[in-house]
C-alpha cells in the first residue's frame, strides 16, 4: 500500500509536467492541425536556459529563491522568442502546403535545435543548480519533497489560468473560432496569423516553465532531454484527445500515474526480470492501446472536416 | 443617401473552363435594400465570396465607400464594414450563442495578445463591452433566452438569426445575406422580413440573395438579376418583374 500511494504521488508529480508540455502540442495541433514535434526541444532549452541564466545568478551571490526567478523569467522569454521564430520562420510559409510537409519540417526543427543545443551546452550532463529549498515531508509512510508540492501547485495554477485564458478572454475566444472553423474566423475580423503565434507563444511559455521543472525535479540536464519527455507528453495529449486542453491536462497526469505505477510494480510482475528503468516502456503502451481503441483520446470528439 | 456604397465594375471569376461570373457591374446605393437573384448556379454565392475576400477575381474588382476593396485579405473586408451570412450556416458550432456574437466584435476592438496575458483594466472593461453588445445584438435578433446554449444545439431559425447577429456585431456598413430565407416556414419568413426592414432602418445597407421571389420583390428597392454569370437586368422590381429576359431565365424558356 505505502508502494501505491509513493508511486501515485510521483506520477502527479510527473504527470504535471507532463500535463504542461503536452498543452503546447494539443493547442498548436487544435488550431491548425499541426504537430509540433520541436516542442519538446523547446522545453530543453528552457531548461538549459534557467541553468546558464540562474548559474551565473547564483555565482554572482543572488540568493537561490532570486536567482531561480530570474532563470525562469529568461527561459520564459527565449522560449516564448523561439516559439514565435518557429512559427514565423518555419510552419508559416507552409500554411498552405501539404499536411506532411509541415509533419516533416517539425522533425527538421527538432534535430536543428538538438544540435544548435549541444554545440552551445555541449555533449555533457550539466547539473541543474539548487534553486529551490531541499525538505522532506512524511506524512502515512509516503515521502514527498518541498519540491514536488511546488510543481504540482504551480502546474495546477497555471492550467487554471490557461483556461481562464481560454474561455473568458477574447483572444482565447479567437483561438478557439479559429479552430472551428479560420476561413469564417478571419471575416469576423479575427487576425489568423496573430492567433497562430499566441498559440505558439502561449505553448512555448508554457513549456519553458515545464522545462524549469524538470530541472528542479531531476537535477540533471541535456541537450537530448527533450525528445522523450516531448514524446510522452505528446501521447499524454493523444490519450487526453489531441486539440482538448482538458484532455491534454488529464492525459499527462494520467500518463504519468500509469508510468509512475508500472515502474512500482513492473519488478514484482516479471519476477525481477525487468526493473523500473523499463518504466517508459508504459507510455508507449498506453500510446499503442489508444490509437487501436480510441484514436480520438478520452476527450476527443470525432473530428469530421479537419481531423 | 443615394450615393453609392459599393461599385462592382466588371467582376470576373472562371473556376478551369466554367465562368462563373462575367465582367458583372453593379451599384448598391447607401441605405437601400438590394436584392440579387437568380438561377442555381448562376453565380450569386461566387459574387459574395469575391466581394467579402474568400475568393480573388480573375478580373474586376470592388470599389467599397470610395476606396477600392483588396481582393485577398477577409479580415480587411470586415474591417472596411463589409459583414456577411452563408447559405449553408456556419456559425462556432462548438461555441455559445453570446461567444459566436462576441467573436464579431472582434474586428471593432483592440486588445491584443499581451492584455489577454495580464488582465490590465482597460483590456477587463473592453471584455465587459464585447459581452454587454453582444448581449443587445441577440436581444435585437430575438434569442437572448439562448444565449448560453452551444450554438449547434439552437433550432435553425435560430442559427440564421445568431448568424446575422454575428454579422451585426462587426458593425457592417453593408450587410450581405446569402439566401437567409432557405429552409424556413412562412412564419419564419416573415419574422425574418420585419427583422431585415428594421436593420435597413437603423442604417444598415442590406444586399439579398434571395431565391424566394416574393420576398425579394416586396422587401428591395432594387433587384440585379444574374444568369449564368452574366447581369441580366438592375432596376426596380416593377421593372425587373415584367422583364422578358428574366421570365426567360426563370422559366429556362
Amino acid at each position: 500500500m505505502d508502494i501505491f500511494l509513493q508511486q501515485i504521488i510521483n506520477g502527479l508529480v510527473q504527470g504535471s509536467i507532463y500535463a504542461l508540455v503536452a498543452l503546447g502540442y494539443t493547442m498548436v495541433y487544435g488550431i491548425m492541425g499541426l504537430i509540433n514535434f520541436a516542442h519538446g526541444e523547446v522545453v530543453m532549452i528552457g531548461t538549459l536556459v534557467t541553468i546558464t541564466v540562474a548559474g551565473s545568478l547564483l555565482k554572482a551571490g543572488m540568493p537561490a529563491l532570486l536567482a531561480g526567478l530570474g532563470g525562469l523569467s529568461a527561459s520564459v522569454l527565449v522560449c516564448m522568442a523561439l516559439g514565435w521564430g518557429l512559427e514565423r520562420i518555419a510552419y508559416r510559409p507552409l500554411r498552405n502546403a501539404p499536411r506532411l510537409t509541415p509533419l516533416i519540417t517539425a522533425i527538421g526543427m527538432s534535430i536543428i535545435l538538438q544540435n544548435l543545443a549541444m554545440m552551445i551546452w555541449g555533449r555533457n550532463y550539466l547539473t541543474f543548480p539548487a534553486l529551490l529549498p531541499k525538505i522532506d515531508f512524511e506524512v502515512a509512510g509516503v515521502n514527498f519533497s518541498a519540491i514536488q508540492i511546488i510543481i504540482v501547485l504551480v502546474s495546477a495554477t497555471t492550467m487554471g489560468g490557461l483556461l481562464l485564458l481560454v474561455y473568458r478572454t477574447k483572444l482565447g475566444m479567437a483561438m478557439r473560432a479559429t479552430a472551428q472553423n479560420p476561413a469564417i474566423a478571419s471575416l469576423m475580423g479575427v487576425n489568423i496569423n496573430r492567433v497562430i503565434a499566441a498559440a505558439f507563444i502561449i505553448g512555448s511559455a508554457l513549456g519553458a516553465l515545464a522545462g524549469v521543472m524538470v530541472g528542479s525535479y531531476y537535477e540533471i540536464a541535456h541537450y537530448q532531454m527533450g525528445f522523450m519527455l516531448g514524446l510522452k507528453a505528446f501521447t499524454a495529449a493523444v490519450l487526453g484527445g489531441i486539440g482538448n486542453l482538458a484532455g491534454a491536462m488529464l492525459g499527462g497526469v494520467l500518463l504519468g500515474i500509469i508510468e509512475a505505477l508500472g515502474a512500482g510494480y513492473i519488478g514484482d510482475l516479471t519476477g525481477g526480470f525487468l526493473g523500473s528503468h523499463y518504466q517508459d516502456i508504459f507510455a508507449f503502451v498506453v500510446l499503442i492501446i489508444v490509437l487501436m481503441f480510441k484514436p480520438s483520446g478520452l476527450f476527443g470528439e470525432k473530428t469530421g472536416e479537419r481531423a | 443617401m443615394t450615393q453609392a456604397l459599393l461599385e462592382a465594375k466588371a467582376v470576373a471569376k472562371h473556376f478551369g473552363g466554367v465562368k462563373a461570373l462575367r465582367d458583372v457591374s453593379l451599384s448598391i446605393r447607401e441605405g437601400e435594400v438590394y436584392g440579387l437573384i437568380g438561377p442555381n448556379g448562376a453565380g450569386k454565392t461566387t459574387f459574395f465570396n469575391c466581394l467579402t475576400g474568400l475568393y480573388i477575381p480573375d478580373g474586376g474588382g470592388f470599389t467599397f465607400a470610395g476606396q477600392p476593396l483588396r481582393a485577398d485579405a477577409p479580415q480587411q473586408a470586415a474591417q472596411r464594414g463589409i459583414a456577411r451570412t452563408f447559405q449553408n450556416i456556419r456559425l462556432f458550432g462548438n461555441m455559445t450563442a453570446l461567444e459566436n456574437v462576441m467573436v464579431g466584435r472582434h474586428v471593432r476592438t483592440k486588445a491584443g495578445v499581451f492584455g489577454a496575458m495580464f488582465q490590465n483594466k482597460a483590456t477587463k472593461a473592453e471584455e465587459a463591452a464585447i459581452r454587454q453588445r453582444a448581449m443587445d445584438l441577440l436581444h435585437y435578433v430575438q434569442i437572448e433566452d439562448r444565449a448560453d446554449d452551444l450554438a449547434k444545439n439552437l433550432s435553425y431559425g435560430d442559427q440564421r438569426r445568431l448568424e446575422i447577429a454575428r454579422a451585426l456585431a462587426t458593425e457592417p456598413k453593408l450587410l450581405c445575406l446569402d439566401e437567409p430565407a432557405a429552409g424556413m416556414n412562412g412564419t419564419e419568413t416573415a419574422e425574418l422580413r420585419e427583422l431585415i426592414v428594421g436593420i435597413r432602418k437603423d442604417g444598415t445597407t442590406v444586399l439579398l440573395i434571395e431565391h424566394d421571389v416574393k420576398l425579394v420583390m416586396g422587401l428591395c428597392d432594387r433587384v440585379a438579376v444574374l444568369d449564368y454569370g452574366a447581369l441580366v437586368i438592375e432596376d426596380v422590381p416593377a421593372v425587373v418583374q415584367k422583364d422578358q429576359r428574366v421570365i426567360e431565365a426563370y422559366l429556362g424558356a
